[in-house]
């Protein structure tokens, strides 16, 4: 019987109602007193010397307040890069600063470098236009291929820096000689040099900001679309604003999506408190999609070049990959560890690789800033194992399953310590490839591809095993690999006296459904109902601290420390209940939302000792508090690693090019499941995005840095009908060995483990249908490409 | 978005009238004009919207064939005009998504000529007539190149009149983001000939194929075109088709479309 509360039972989204019926409050539906308008003016060239910026004009013009430039903001700190990486030579990498407003040269179209408050908005993007015409910026060559950008010397993004490279990097470099004598060695080697698809995020609600400043105390509130408040406090507090942490609360309140580009802080939001705190009036900022496009965190965007050693029966003997990642004009937050150690640390996937070695080279374009994007690093690692291993199996005709089985690490290997310094804790490789293979039936497989055939279609099935790592991070870990903050998360659990519950936590949601999966786990351990408990986060002033949500580390991390939280409460019950039921501590115990006497029929329910701890009219208060709250902070043994078997169906018309995914199964181990319905969401939607990135999306700037995929006229989100109705299945779970839940994270999984599924797919289909002339084709695997590809 | 008057006149007089003035321009369902006044690209100072003027609202037959008001929404034309004209009915009803086709209209696309929208395709290969208040522009003297047609400044579109042929049908193929024509081709059989009328694949906007009209009003089968080839110099090249792959499609849809004539 599928439980219907608490841990395990699929109870509906509670956020969904609000959601669904519009009466979700967003950062823009927000409309404070006295509230005036920022309007950015942007930078409509992708690289140019500011050579004046005539204010006079715009100011004089009806209802502006202010104009900001980079002038008013030279002195104060820049926007950091959260993680130091050292090149193979040991050098730190270049950390050019990351101005709020660009102040000198320009770096990327969309780069603010003037910002304009007016009484409202039209006002605003009046005076920003005639601020426009009167900036001279004199034009500069555009560094936008990164190929070039490392080859041509002369042309730089950031003047000191002189071959546009933030870092090069080897991991791990000690390997290096003892992983190419082995690739020498080895019976065959398959090479593939790959692109991963830049993405825009595309979240559905815009970035968007509201700052406030308080002269009465000097306090300063931001409201603002972020994944994470407490760490905005702390970049805008600490290296941008110099402000006092305990004068700046930062709000996130409902939050439409983030998908990664809501973890960073932005300069606009450094812009809303300066100028509020300058005119001493609320200051609102929303983004138009089109500032969306230009300026958000965009994804991925890697070149890679994989080589792949192996027997001649498929043993996988050793990976060795070069690859050149996009960071942009600036370093975002995270945009140093993505492609170093959330993508080089798994470039061995859930295989046994004796060798395996991974160069990175960052560089600098004059393009948006890239970071972390759903999956960030893990997808681009997982694309290029699992296209070359699809290769492997065509070069020496082998099944691509047998092969897989070869080399998949079994049961008995854990703990396993990678070449690429992880340690997986757990898994069970094998049983979900089978349990893929059942699902998406296979066997029948060839009796499909003739039914298409009829239809005049090239039926294609496709293959990945895929791993990751998350539940983000080990401070002990991610500190030795040049992480500059912990990762650790908290939670205060408050019970009121009345017995229900307000569970204050470190992770934000914004659209994962923490507000229903949280209280399940409340329920479960304490036995109340889910509806008595309230999850409260996104503010600063509420919560004790958190690094937020992304990394699929919300309930891996901040679920444990709501967990151990929990334990403490219940701790605390057992005292009060020994002194209610005049029993000594060591003989309560607490099982269904009672404390007992063990061995006695005497109890107390949890409502009656949550009563007790704010009525304390007998406490013994040497030795007893009053009260019911207890905070815990969690920080992770290991990472977590959930890993999977996919395997994607798709019809090919050769006529034309187009891909048609027609079936979808994922099989997941994430460790335990708290809410079946949830995580099965989160697959969809993870799938949804991997399908989009394979046959969809692609982010194209011309070589004058202009984005020629600005809108959605160009820019090909996947729709309703892009995608099939999928076969996810969980039911496979090893739990995590070192968190208390057990749980392993679902969030990025569907868009890690599915693009190399489509893209093999797609080979697949064209091999069957005696295109065998076709290797690879990048993604996106657009109709164009395909046909390009069969008649090229 | 600039400011802007707005008027609505309930008669095509009165319409002339208000779009005779300096700076006026047509609004019917907005879903091309009020994006582009968003993003200030457009700034007209007095919008005259068309659809209160009942004249230009609905689906009828009438001399010469089917009689659509030009301030028709495509939902309208996909409903009313299926008994009628199912090829036409099903290319409105591929026009966007709902909101779109509850808003945009025919006169509006047909005006705006964009080099991928779907009803051109349609209007050129049924050979109908566009009518304006003053007079009757037959469809081959109508479409000029991309944006561009015979209106005149201030002219309008009231009617268009599509003669029915007795067997038709559009293919269209996606752009992949924009969902509008990559390519699409609109074939009709008449008794006295075929027409072939080919969207979102030129240069120069909408098109007709003749030599596959001549191939195929003698032999109406997909296998009449197979010997064709179609030339890509004048074929738009972008991220999402080379001029190649359209000049490609052209043929390829064009026999999907004989295929599937009804
Ligand atoms: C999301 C989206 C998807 C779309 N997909 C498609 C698609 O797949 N295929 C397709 O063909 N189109 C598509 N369109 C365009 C849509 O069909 C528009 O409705 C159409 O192009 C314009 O019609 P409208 O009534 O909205 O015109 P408006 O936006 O009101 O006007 C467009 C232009 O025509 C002028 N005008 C309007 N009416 C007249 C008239 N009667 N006489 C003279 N001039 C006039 C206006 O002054 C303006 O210049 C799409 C639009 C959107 C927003």
């Amino acid at each position: 019987m599928p439980k219907d509360t608490g841990i395990g039972a699929s109870t509906k989204r509670r956020e969904d109602l609000r959601f669904l019926t519009g009466r979700g409050v967003y950062t823009d539906d927000l409309s404070l007193f006295g509230q005036a308008h920022a309007v950015m003016v942007r930078s409509s060239v992708a690289h140019g010397r500011i050579v004046s910026i005539d204010t006079a004009a715009a100011e004089a013009m009806p209802g502006v307040l202010a104009v900001f430039t980079g002038e008013d903001f030279k002195d104060v700190g820049g926007n950091p890069a959260g993680w130091l990486i050292n090149s193979r030579d040991g050098t730190p990498m270049r950390e050019p600063k990351r101005p709020v407003l660009a102040h000198g040269k320009v770096r990327h179209v969309g780069d603010a470098y003037a910002a304009v408050i007016a009484e409202t908005y039209a006002q605003a993007k009046d005076a920003a236009q005639v601020l426009a015409d009167a900036t001279v910026i004199e034009e500069l060559p555009a560094v936008v291929d990164m190929r070039a950008a490392v080859a041509n010397a002369a042309n730089r993004v950031h003047d000191e820096i002189p071959d546009n490279l933030c870092f090069d990097w080897g991991w791990i470099e000690d390997n290096r000689a003892a992983v190419d004598a082995a690739m020498k060695a080895a019976p065959h080697v398959v090479t593939l040099e790959l692109t991963n698809n830049r993405l825009v995020p595309n979240a559905m609600e815009p970035r968007a900001s509201i700052g406030e400043y308080f002269p009465g105390t000097g306090d300063y509130k931001l409201t603002t679309t972020s994944q994470n408040p407490h760490l905005t406090r702390l970049l805008v507090c600490a290296f941008v604003m110099g402000i006092p942490e305990n004068k700046l609360q930062v709000v996130a309140p409902d939050v439409g999506g983030g998908f990664g580009s809501k973890i960073y802080h932005y300069g606009e939001e450094a812009l809303v408190l300066a100028a509020a705190k300058r005119l001493g009036r609320p200051v609102r900022w929303t983004a138009e999609r089109t500032e969306s496009f230009l300026s958000d965190a965009h994804g991925r965007d890697h070149v890679t070049k994989i080589e792949l050693g192996c027997t001649k029966e498929g043993d996988i003997l050793a990976i060795r990959t070069e690859t050149l990642a996009n960071v942009g004009a600036y370093l975002s937050n995270f945009s140093t560890a993505t492609p170093t150690f959330l993508h080089g640390t798994l470039m061995a996937g859930p295989y046994k690789v004796p060798h395996v070695y991974v160069n990175v080279k960052t560089v600098f374009t004059n393009t948006a800033p890239v970071d972390a994007y759903r999956g960030a690093g893990r997808p681009e690692a997982t694309y290029s194992i699992e296209r070359a291993v699809d290769k492997m199996c065509r070069e020496l005709n082998l099944d691509p399953f047998e092969v897989r089985r070869r080399n998949l690490l079994t049961p008995d290997q854990f703990p396993y310590t990678t070449p690429v310094g992880l340690v997986y804790d757990t898994g069970n490789y094998q049983a979900t490839l089978d349990k893929a293979i059942e699902l998406a039936d296979v066997s029948g497989f060839e009796a499909r591809v003739a039914e298409s055939a009829k239809r005049g279609k090239l039926r294609g099935m496709g293959l990945s095993t895929w791993i990751e790592a998350c539940g983000i991070a080990p401070s002990h870990l991610v500190g030795v690999l040049g992480s500059r903050v912990g990762l650790y998360d908290a939670a205060t659990v408050r019970v009121n006296a009345t017995g229900t519950i307000s569970v204050m936590t470190g992770a934000h949601s914004h659209g994962q459904g923490h507000e229903t999966v949280f209280p399940q786990i409340v329920a479960e351990k304490l036995g109340i109902p889910e509806s008595s408990v309230e999850i409260v986060h996104g503010d600063t002033a509420k919560i004790p601290f958190g690094m937020g949500s992304y990394g699929s580390r919300s309930l891996a991390v901040a679920g444990s420390a709501m967990d151990r939280a929990l334990d403490k409460i219940i701790a605390k019950g057992k005292k009060i209940a020994a002194h209610m039921l005049e029993a000594a501590e060591g003989d309560i115990t607490f099982a269904d939302g009672k404390f007992s006497v063990a061995g006695t029929d005497k109890a107390k329910s949890f409502g009656e000792i949550a009563f007790s701890a704010y009525v304390p009219h007998n406490y013994p208060l040497e030795t007893l508090e009053p009260g019911l709250e207890e905070t815990a902070f969690y920080d992770p043994a290991n990472f977590t690693y959930p890993a999977g078997a996919y395997i994607c169906e798709v019809e090919v018309d050769a006529e034309t090019g187009k891909v048609d995914v027609v079936a979808f199964t994922a099989a997941d181990d994430f460790g335990n499941v708290m809410n079946p319905l949830i995580v099965e969401g989160q697959v969809h939607g993870g799938v949804g995005q991997g399908i989009g990135q394979a046959l969809c999306e692609n982010t194209s700037y011309d070589e004058n840095g202009q984005l020629l995929t600005g809108s959605y006229m160009d820019y090909a989100m996947p729709r309703a009908d892009d995608v099939p109705f999928y076969t996810v299945d969980h039911s496979c779970a090893t739990p995590c060995t070192h968190n208390p839940l057990g749980v392993k994270g679902c969030g990025e999984a569907g868009a890690i483990g599915s693009p190399p599924a489509v893209v093999n797919a797609v080979i697949d289909a064209l091999h069957r249908g005696g295109i065998t002339h076709v290797a690879h084709i990048d993604m996106p695997v657009s109709p164009n490409r395909v046909w390009q590809a069969i008649n090229g | 978005m600039h400011n802007f008057d707005f008027v609505k006149p309930s008669s095509i007089a009165d319409a002339v009238a208000a779009l005779s003035s300096e700076g006026a321009q047509a609004l019917s369902g907005g879903q091309t004009l009020l994006p582009t006044m968003k993003q200030r690209l457009a700034a007209p100072d007095v919008l005259v919207s068309l659809t209160g003027i009942a004249e230009m609202q609905g689906v009828c037959t009438g001399e010469g064939g089917l009689h659509i008001g030009a301030a028709t929404p495509h939902a309208v034309v996909a409903r009313d005009a299926a008994a009628h004209y199912p090829a036409l009915a099903a290319l409105a009803g591929g026009i966007g998504d709902p909101a779109v086709r509850n808003r945009g209209t025919i006169g509006g696309s047909v005006a705006n000529n964009d080099p991928a929208a779907c009803y051109p395709a349609a209007v050129l290969a049924s050979g109908a007539t566009v009518v304006t208040p003053h007079r009757r522009i037959a469809a081959d003297d109508y479409f000029q190149g991309m944006f561009s047609t015979a209106l005149d400044e201030g002219e309008f579109i009231t009617q268009v009149i599509f003669p029915i042929p007795h067997k038709a049908a559009y293919v269209k193929f996606n752009q992949p983001a924009s969902r509008f024509a990559l390519t699409a081709v609109f074939v009709a059989q008449f008794s006295d000939g075929v027409r072939v009328a080919v969207t979102g694949a030129s240069n120069n906007g909408v098109f007709r194929w003749t030599e596959a009209e001549a191939a195929l009003s003698s032999d109406f089968s997909a296998k009449a075109i197979s010997d064709l080839t179609v030339a890509a110099d004048d074929m738009i090249s972008d991220l999402h088709g080379s001029a190649a792959y359209r000049a490609h499609l052209v043929k390829v849809l064009t026999g999907r479309a004989v295929t599937a004539a009804r």
